[in-house]
């Protein structure tokens, strides 16, 4: 079979390497890290990353029209994976930068973590930095082979919570139950760093470079 | 079931080679970081920490060389710290890979430099390190002040408040080394840790001082402390990562097994 290409959008917000060695690692495919839309489109699956202020990162893909080309890989039917604040952008808007609208593609909003003392009395730092347990709560191709309940490396500031629950793939908990992954028809985001995750991360780019793109 | 602590092994880097040692059974070379990062990976560790003991500035390129390397097949989070004095040094750093960016002196010197990276590349990889040092007399309200150099130069900064202002300024987490306990293997300066630890929202990392398993939960339970970093006890084999896992865990301390 002739690897996939996988095209990860780069739209100028930090270092896309991590992302990029994983995906090699993770099975048979040439990735291209880029920011031609002319590019994304040839591809066969899409990964689409984010880090830092999503005020930031929505000005960017806004400015780099990205969010049209986001929206055309959503309606080809192609398999999209969205990582942190990539799946935070995904929503319809985020309480950060003083307000952000979003690209739509769930119903719901990101939102800080409140912070507080969990029910043992330990503060809750922010960020939630560190390995969580995400609970499968969808059956979706892109758990095949992880345990439920495993471990996944978290780090961020801001939490999504669907409007409706059955756009939930995964939940985790940090001071509240927040979602650790989002899918609907080809999309499938994570709010943890699969790329960071060690094998079950592993796990789940080669579940996605396998991935059909339905659920 | 909830967020695990973790266990940061640390990597001293000379010119690229890792200084110090390790003791690794079957290990090809002992000197190597990409190496021995990988078997830290393997092992189980949460994150690994590389610092760069580089004395010159010249050198630095060995070091965004060996980043890469680790970066292209260890698959947990790699922090860097060691001479990072700019928005520049940081940006190099991250683009070989590393997750986050330790800066240490240079935060002192030019506090901006935190506030200016955490805008540029978001809180989540600026990580400050704060070499504390006891002050306090017997008898007296303890307190901890900055030292640079080693351990060898005061600053006159209060490290609780210290902490504070980083966290304030944008850091998103703070490695906390005891210069009275660093080497000693008598276990981490439990009160600054937890003075620290508690005076900050943002996730604290214990350095200084492991000798044992025990030292390494005292940290989480005594120091409320997010993470614990050592070096010696895993680079010479005295205790494994699962071991001390296992150890934490029977703590009653959430790890990741």
């Amino acid at each position: 079979m002739a690897p996939q290409r996988v095209a990860v959008i780069d739209y100028g917000m930090g270092n896309l390497h991590s992302v990029e060695s994983a995906l090699q690692h993770a099975g048979n495919c040439d990735v291209v890290v880029t920011h031609d839309a002319a590019v994304v489109a040839a591809a066969d699956r899409v990964v689409f990353p984010g880090v830092g202020a999503i005020g930031d990162c929505m000005a960017e893909i806004k400015r780099l029209g990205f969010d049209r080309l986001i929206s055309e890989v959503v309606a080809s039917g192609k398999p999209l994976l969205g990582i942190c604040v990539g799946m935070q952008a995904m929503m319809e808007g985020s309480e950060e930068s003083g307000g952000t609208e979003c690209l739509g593609l769930f119903e719901g909003v990101v939102q800080r973590f409140p912070g507080g003392v969990d029910k043992q009395g330990n503060t809750l730092k922010i960020p939630h930095m560190g390995w969580n347990t995400v609970q499968q709560t969808m059956r979706h191709p892109l758990w095949y082979g992880i345990e439920n309940n495993a471990r996944f490396y978290f780090v961020h500031s801001y939490c999504v919570t669907p409007t409706k629950p059955e756009a939930q793939a995964g939940g985790c908990e940090y001071g509240l139950p927040f979602a650790a992954a989002i899918a609907r028809d080809n999309i499938f985001a994570t709010q943890f760093h699969p790329e960071k995750s060690h094998d079950s991360g592993l796990q789940l780019l080669t579940n996605f470079l396998n991935w059909n793109g339905s659920c | 079931m909830g967020l695990a602590k973790r266990i940061i092994p640390c990597l001293d880097v000379d010119n690229g080679r890792v200084v110090k040692g390790v003791n690794f059974v079957g290990i090809r070379d002992a000197g190597d970081p990409v190496e021995i990062a990988r078997r830290y990976n393997q092992a189980g560790a949460d994150e690994i920490t590389f610092l760069d003991i580089t004395a010159s500035h010249e050198n630095r390129d060995t070091t965004v060389h060996t980043v890469e390397q680790i970066a292209r097949e260890v698959f947990i989070p790699l922090t860097v710290g060691g001479g990072v004095r700019s928005v520049d040094d940081i940006r190099v750093l991250l683009n070989a890979g590393a997750d986050k960016v330790s800066i240490n002196t240079a935060a002192i010197h030019n506090p901006s430099l935190v506030q200016e990276s955490a805008d540029r590349f978001g809180s989540q990889c600026i990580v400050v390190a704060i070499d504390a040092k006891a002050v306090h007399e017997e008898g007296e309200t303890p307190r901890w002040e900055i030292f640079t150099h080693g351990g060898r130069k005061p600053t006159g900064i209060d490290a609780v408040r210290w902490a504070e202002k980083m966290a304030d300024l944008g850091a998103g987490e703070i490695l906390l080394t005891s210069m009275d306990r660093d080497g000693t293997k008598n276990g981490f300066d439990l009160a600054v840790t937890r003075a620290i630890s508690d005076a900050v929202p943002i996730p604290v990392i214990a350095s200084g001082g492991v000798g044992n398993l025990d030292h390494l939960a005292q940290g989480v339970l005594q120091g409320h402390a997010d993470a614990v970093l050592a070096a010696s006890i895993f680079h010479f084999g005295e205790y494994t990562i699962a071991e001390a896992k296992a150890h934490m865990a029977a703590c009653g301390i959430e790890m990741r097994q």
